[in-house]
Formats: structure tokens, C-alpha cells, sequence
């Protein structure tokens, strides 16, 4: 038998042991959950994400089977593929879950998101911002003689694209709904 | 036909149409009509308690052995957070239990009425699945769902919120069998394919160990008998967590005793030593891994458990299975048949050699005395004069608890109550009641520190009340006596408010209540006491004054490995630098 080699009166030891961190890729998952659209389940949801320490990147959530009163949540999460397993065993745990689908695994989802983007200014840089939102096909949903209002949609990634080439344009408030995502194919 | 009732009524009538005789609770405004439904028919009997989270650890006791589900109910506000702490336990060690508490009327939900607490919210994560009713139509299909979640799959606590005015509303009865339940089904037969690898890997392992937990009493008394048949077809070494006492007898042939922290030697150095890890319903808590990167590193891992988030949660496996362990254990069994039956004798007799190398170390072996009562030594007696018995043991949390697990032999499940996932100091006492009140005729023994029992010691008028005969086995070291032992080895022996200071005179206390009252000091004296306590009819308070610096060996320390274990004859030679600090 190995000695013992703990100090006496050693304080590094806790009642708890710190898990070894292994170095794995950390890697972002698109996850649909197909839910019964009952009192609390989205807290359910991300009560086992806060709860567990997972992070939440994305979460929209909304009716889509009136009839069967069924709610899809769409979740952006990261982590290694040991914790992204772990997350999707947990919230397929949860009674009202009916499905879990990784649509990152399933193949490279299709994903979009729609923002409003209020942008105030004027002279140069208003007709500067208008002709951006053009560019990237946002339309102006409101006008004001020192404001637009810009709709946007597309992947997080050309969101954050267009807001960033707002910033010095004027840009004033954001909001964005999200990721919505679906599997390729049939 | 369908039935009109009131919500009360119909909480009543599921109850019956379930099966349940006995529940635990205590009233108050927001459940009235429900006591008034309960005063007025003789089918199920109620348990008045004293405090709430003594009326959840009684029904896990209740339901823990008897297999069957355990029913509280509490009232609003105050009665909802005070079964917090038996809801977390019975989820941490997943007991089937059907919480019912009431709240303020739907109209007055969420204005801060008087005993109004969000009881759905501050549940949600210390239960399986809860329910706030709101329409009376639903409560009987929610009470019908409830039964269903709570015991299927792997099992766990619920609660029905039910806000007062939808006790009194009147509507439909439904019947169970019309209950929707369809949707929670979780997959109970293995995948063949994996089970077929499962007995490849049996017929040619060369030190092979079943590790098995709760999950197989969870699964039910079939699963422990296919789990013995299997272990000793195969002449395998078994050893079992906590939770997993009884499933396979402590005086089978090839029992090593538990694992963990405070484990046997044999049993851990087999788990770090082993080519093949059957772990059936086992976890790997992390009282169970020590330190992960070093847990049992040369071995292939299989895990049978019906929970999918139990598999690669802490240790990633090779070879999962997902499924009940009763049905798993069938097929295995019929697969291993049909192959005939085929072991690598050689390498299991080599492997059992080795095994009976470790257990020559002794590893339980302590210094007894004539002066004192060794905790240990209590224990050996209780379990000699009681053995044997139709015999139900619980404990609290601590160091007892953990010599109970070493010197107590289990020879059937359902037999051992004690709080392993969430350790909650206080359950003992209050699961020996729930214990008695479904075994009225068995012995039951509360195995307990003085400072635990001191955590639920008002139930004493419950068992007066009731006439629960349960004895209570107090190893009374006046000192909180596991975390004196971690203060001793690992904080430089500061000993920050771990002793029990102002203790009551046990054996008064245990009259004011009409209890009999014993206390102990000399070891002589130790086995007429134990036989009298047994023979009392009635309630007993044994106050066993014992050793007040013994610790608990084994011992893994946090973040060991299984191999790294420390043995009493270790300790001593850390205490010989103590003695010249």
C-alpha cells in the first residue's frame, strides 16, 4: 500500500475533489428541445443549465404545435462533447421533454436570427448606415428625421456583423430574438 | 360512470385507488378540506408528525422498504419548505414519493398571501416532476400522473401543488386507467447487441467485480435475486456502495463488502485492480471514485443503468447500458446460458487469491477496551444479538453511519435506510418510524450520533403518539464526530464547533416522552442492554456512551486514489507526531 501523503494539518484537502481539467475542444451545439407548452417548463430547461453550470449562448422558445400544445426550444450551448452528451441526457430526463435533438451532430443546421437595430444620426453617417443596411438586405422598419429602425435576419454571425459596422454609424439599441434553427434535409 | 367529487375528495379517492394505506403530514390552512376528507373514512391512515421534513424522510423510510411509493402532506408557505430538505434526499438516493401540499387559493397566488411560498419553484429542482393545479378537472389525472413518474424509470420524489379553492371546486373524477401517461416511458429491456458484448467480455475477464448500487433494490427484490444467481454462476467478487447494502447477502461466498471512502480494502483495491468493472445501478459518486484521472485505470467499464444521465456522467464507460436492471440481468443471464455458461476459471481463481491477500490486512481491525465502549464494538454486539432477526437497520449521517455499513451484515434489500447522495443528518430517526409503521411487527433500529439525532428528536411524540416501537441506537460521542476525524487529519486538529455541548440527559428525555431510556458506559454491560432494549415493547432511547476520539477506517482521502487508502495502523503513527505537537 502506498503511504499516506497528506500533511498533517494540511489545508489543501477539501471534503470535495477538484476534477482534473482535461484540455478537450469546447465546441458549439445547436439543441432543439421539443417540449409539452405546460406552466414552468421553460424554467425547467434552464434550471438544469444554471443549476448544473452549463452555459446558455442562445434560447428562443415558442409554440410551433398549437393542437398538440407542443413548444420547441432552440438552445445554443458550448461545451466539450462529455458535457454536451451530459446536457442532452439531462434535459431528456425532464418529463414534460419529449424530444432532444443535436442539430450540430444531425449536420450544419440551418440558423438564422432576426434583430431590430436602432440606429441615430444624421448627415453623412445616416445615409452611410442606410446604405449598409442595403448591403446586407436589412430592411427599415421605422423612421424618424435622426433614426431608422433596421430588421435584420440571418445568422448570429451577420448580426453581429451588421451591428458592429453601426457602432460608429450611430448605433443605439439592439434586439435580437435569438436562434430559430432546422436540421438540412428531409 | 364519472364521478362528481370535490378536489378534496378526489385526492382522497386516488390515494385509495393507488393502493396507499398509510401517509405522513401535518396540517394547516391551505389542506383543511383535505384533513376533513381524511377524518371522515377509515381506508387510509395518516401519521401526524411534528415537523414536515420528518413526514418526507418517514415516507422514504416507508417507501425504501416496502418498495412501494411513500405519501406526504403538508400545507402551504411554511409546510411546503420544510419538506425541501426530504425532497432533495429522496431525489439524491431516488425514493418514489407523492408530496401533496396545499396553497392559497389560485386567486390568490402570487400577491404574497399569508403562508404563500412559490412551492413550484422552490421544488422544481429537488424534485423528478411537480404540478400546480389549477383546474379541477386535472387533479385526479395530475395525482394518477404523478404515481406514474414517481415509479417508473428510475425513481424520485414529486409534489402536486394544490391551491385551496380547487379542493373545494367540484368536477369529474378520472379513474387511474384513463389517466394519460403515455408519453413517460422510459426504456426499461437492454440493447441485445450491448448485452451480448456484456457476456463476451464475462466469459474471458480475469479479474472481473461486480459494483452494484441502488439501482438494483431500486429495480426490485427480482433484481437482486438474478444479480445472486448471476454473481454466483460466475463466482465473481461483488461489492456494493451505500446505497446498494442487501442486494447481495453479506454472508454470500463472494461478498467483499462495501466500497467507497470508508470501504473495505479488498473491495476497493479489487475495484483499482480489476480488467472488468460490472457496475450495476451504481453512480460513481464521488465518495466512490476518489480521485477520477485514477480510478480502477486498467479496466474495461460497463454500466448498466436506466438513467441515460447517469452514463459517461463521471466516468466515462466502454460499454453502456441502458435499461431496468432486473430486465437487463435476465437477458444477460439467458445469453450467458445459451453460450454455456463459460468463465476463465483459471484467472478467477488467481484473481480471488490475490483478493484473499487483501483481506488478510484486516483492514477493520481497531483496539478494543475494557474501559470504554468502542463505537465498533457496539456495533459488533448489536449486529451478533440482533442478527438473524427480522431486522430493519436506518442510520443518520457520520461516522456511525459509516461503521454501521462496515460492521452490520445485510442478507436481504430493502432492509438498510440511510442517507447517501445528499447525507442528510436528522433522516434516521424519522425513516425508523416510516420503517415501523409498514413492518409493525419487525425489529427497526435507528443507528445514530448524538448530533444527528438531536436534528429530528421532536418525532419522539410521534412514535409516543403511534405506538412505534422503534429503538434508537445512539452512539453518543458528544462530538459531531466525521468532521472532528476530517478536522484531526487534515485541518491541524482545530476542532471548530465540532463536540456537542449541552446535551440533554438522554434517558429523562426519553421518559418526559414515555419512552424507556437507557444508558450504557461499560463495555460489560453492553449485551444485556442491547438485549433489553430489543425486548422492551416500545419506543427506546439507548444513549451508548462510547470512545470520543475513535475515527473511521478505512479511509480514502479526498482526492486519493482507491489505493492510496489510509488504515487505523496508518492513523496511529500519524497521531505519534500529534502527541509531541
Amino acid at each position: 500500500m502506498a503511504a499516506l501523503k497528506i500533511k498533517k494539518g494540511s489545508s489543501s484537502h477539501s471534503a470535495y475533489d477538484l476534477r482534473d481539467s482535461h484540455d478537450q475542444i469546447e465546441r458549439s451545439h445547436t439543441l432543439a428541445v421539443i417540449v409539452d407548452n405546460e406552466a414552468g417548463v421553460l424554467a425547467r430547461v434552464i434550471g438544469l443549465f444554471s443549476g448544473r453550470g452549463y452555459n446558455i449562448d442562445s434560447l428562443t422558445v415558442a409554440e410551433v404545435d398549437h393542437k398538440g400544445h407542443r413548444s420547441r426550444i432552440t438552445v445554443v450551448t458550448r461545451g466539450t462533447e462529455n458535457v454536451i452528451d451530459q446536457i442532452k441526457a439531462q434535459l431528456g430526463r425532464i418529463v414534460p421533454v419529449h424530444e432532444v435533438k443535436d442539430l450540430t451532430v444531425e449536420g450544419y443546421p440551418v440558423e438564422r436570427e432576426l434583430a431590430l437595430i436602432k440606429v441615430a444620426g444624421t448627415g453623412d453617417k445616416r445615409i452611410e448606415a442606410l446604405r449598409l443596411a442595403e448591403i446586407f438586405r436589412a430592411n427599415v422598419v421605422d423612421s424618424t428625421l435622426e433614426s431608422f429602425v433596421f430588421e435584420i435576419t440571418g445568422t448570429p454571425e451577420k448580426i453581429d456583423a451588421f451591428a458592429d459596422l453601426m457602432r460608429p454609424l450611430g448605433l443605439a439599441e439592439v434586439a435580437r430574438t435569438g436562434v430559430a434553427a432546422l436540421s438540412r434535409g428531409a | 360512470m364519472a364521478r362528481q367529487m370535490t378536489g378534496a375528495k378526489m385526492v382522497v379517492q386516488a390515494l385509495k385507488d393507488h393502493g396507499v394505506e398509510v401517509i405522513f403530514g401535518y396540517p394547516g390552512g391551505a389542506v383543511l378540506p383535505i384533513y376533513d376528507e381524511i377524518f371522515q373514512q377509515n381506508d387510509i391512515r395518516h401519521i401526524l408528525v411534528r415537523h414536515e421534513q420528518a413526514a418526507i424522510h418517514m415516507a422514504e423510510g416507508y417507501a425504501r422498504s416496502t418498495g412501494k411509493p411513500g405519501v406526504a402532506l403538508v400545507t402551504s408557505g411554511p409546510g411546503a419548505t420544510n419538506a425541501v430538505t426530504g425532497l432533495t434526499d429522496a431525489l439524491m438516493d431516488s425514493i418514489p414519493l407523492i408530496v401533496l401540499s396545499g396553497q392559497v387559493p389560485t386567486f390568490l397566488v402570487g400577491t404574497d398571501g399569508f403562508q404563500e411560498a412559490d412551492t413550484v419553484g422552490i421544488t422544481r429542482p429537488c424534485t423528478k416532476h411537480n404540478w400546480l393545479v389549477k383546474d379541477p378537472a386535472k387533479l385526479s389525472e395530475t395525482i394518477h400522473q404523478a404515481f406514474h413518474v414517481a415509479t417508473s424509470g428510475r425513481p424520485g420524489p414529486v409534489l402536486i401543488d394544490m391551491p385551496k379553492d380547487v379542493q373545494f371546486a367540484v368536477a369529474t373524477y378520472t379513474e387511474p386507467k384513463a389517466a394519460k401517461v403515455d408519453h413517460y416511458q422510459p426504456q426499461v429491456k437492454g440493447d441485445l447487441d450491448a448485452i451480448t458484448k456484456l457476456v463476451e467480455l464475462i466469459e474471458t475477464a480475469e479479474k472481473p467485480v461486480f459494483y452494484t448500487g441502488g439501482g438494483v433494490i431500486n429495480s426490485g427484490p427480482a433484481a437482486s435475486q438474478l444479480m445472486r444467481e448471476l454473481v454466483d454462476a460466475t463466482g465473481f467478487p461483488i461489492t456494493s456502495t451505500l446505497m446498494g447494502l442487501g442486494a447481495y447477502p453479506a454472508s454470500g461466498k463472494n461478498w467483499l463488502g462495501m466500497l467507497g471512502m470508508h470501504g473495505l480494502y479488498e473491495a476497493n483495491l479489487a475495484m483499482h485492480g480489476c480488467d472488468l468493472m460490472i457496475n450495476l445501478g451504481a453512480r460513481f459518486d464521488d465518495r466512490i471514485t476518489g480521485r477520477v484521472a485514477d480510478f480502477s485505470p486498467k479496466s474495461t467499464k460497463v454500466h448498466v443503468d436506466i438513467d441515460a444521465s447517469s452514463i459517461n456522467k463521471i466516468i466515462a464507460v466502454d460499454l453502456p447500458i441502458l435499461g431496468d436492471i432486473g430486465h437487463v440481468l435476465e437477458d444477460v443471464l439467458k445469453v450467458w446460458k445459451s453460450r454455456g455458461r463459460k468463465v476463465n476459471k483459471p484467472a478467477i481463481e488467481k484473481w480471488w487469491k490475490k483478493i484473499a491477500e487483501w483481506k488478510k490486512v484486516n483492514c477493520l481491525a481497531y483496539t478494543n477496551s475494557e474501559k470504554t465502549i468502542k463505537p465498533q464494538y457496539a456495533l459488533q454486539r448489536l449486529e451478533e444479538l440482533t442478527k438473524g432477526m427480522d431486522r430493519y437497520i436506518t442510520t443518520e449521517v457520520g461516522q456511525h453511519q459509516m461503521w454501521a455499513a462496515q460492521f452490520l451484515g445485510f442478507e436481504d434489500p430493502n432492509r438498510w435506510m440511510t442517507s447517501g447522495g445528499l447525507g442528510t443528518m436528522g433522516y434516521g430517526f424519522p425513516a425508523s418510524i416510516g420503517v415501523q409503521i409498514a413492518h409493525p411487527e419487525s425489529l427497526v433500529i435507528n443507528v445514530a450520533g448524538e448530533a444527528s439525532w438531536l436534528m429530528n428528536m421532536q418525532e419522539m411524540g410521534t412514535a409516543t403518539q403511534f405506538r412505534v416501537p422503534v429503538k434508537q441506537f445512539i452512539l453518543n460521542n458528544e462530538r459531531l464526530g466525521m468532521v472532528r476525524q476530517w478536522q484531526e487529519l487534515l485541518h491541524g486538529e482545530r476542532y471548530s464547533h465540532s463536540w456537542s455541548e449541552s446535551l440533554p440527559d438522554f434517558v429523562k428525555l426519553a421518559e418526559s416522552f414515555g419512552w424507556k431510556g437507557m444508558q450504557v458506559s461499560d463495555p460489560a454491560d453492553l449485551d444485556d442492554a442491547i438485549m433489553e432494549m430489543i425486548k422492551h415493547d416500545g419506543p427506546v432511547l439507548f444513549d451508548c456512551l462510547v470512545e470520543k476520539h475513535e475515527n473511521c477506517f478505512p479511509m480514502i482521502p479526498s482526492g486519493k486514489p482507491h489505493n492510496e487508502m489510509l488504515l487505523a495502523a496508518d492513523a496511529d503513527v500519524f497521531k505519534e507526531g500529534a502527541a509531541l505537537v
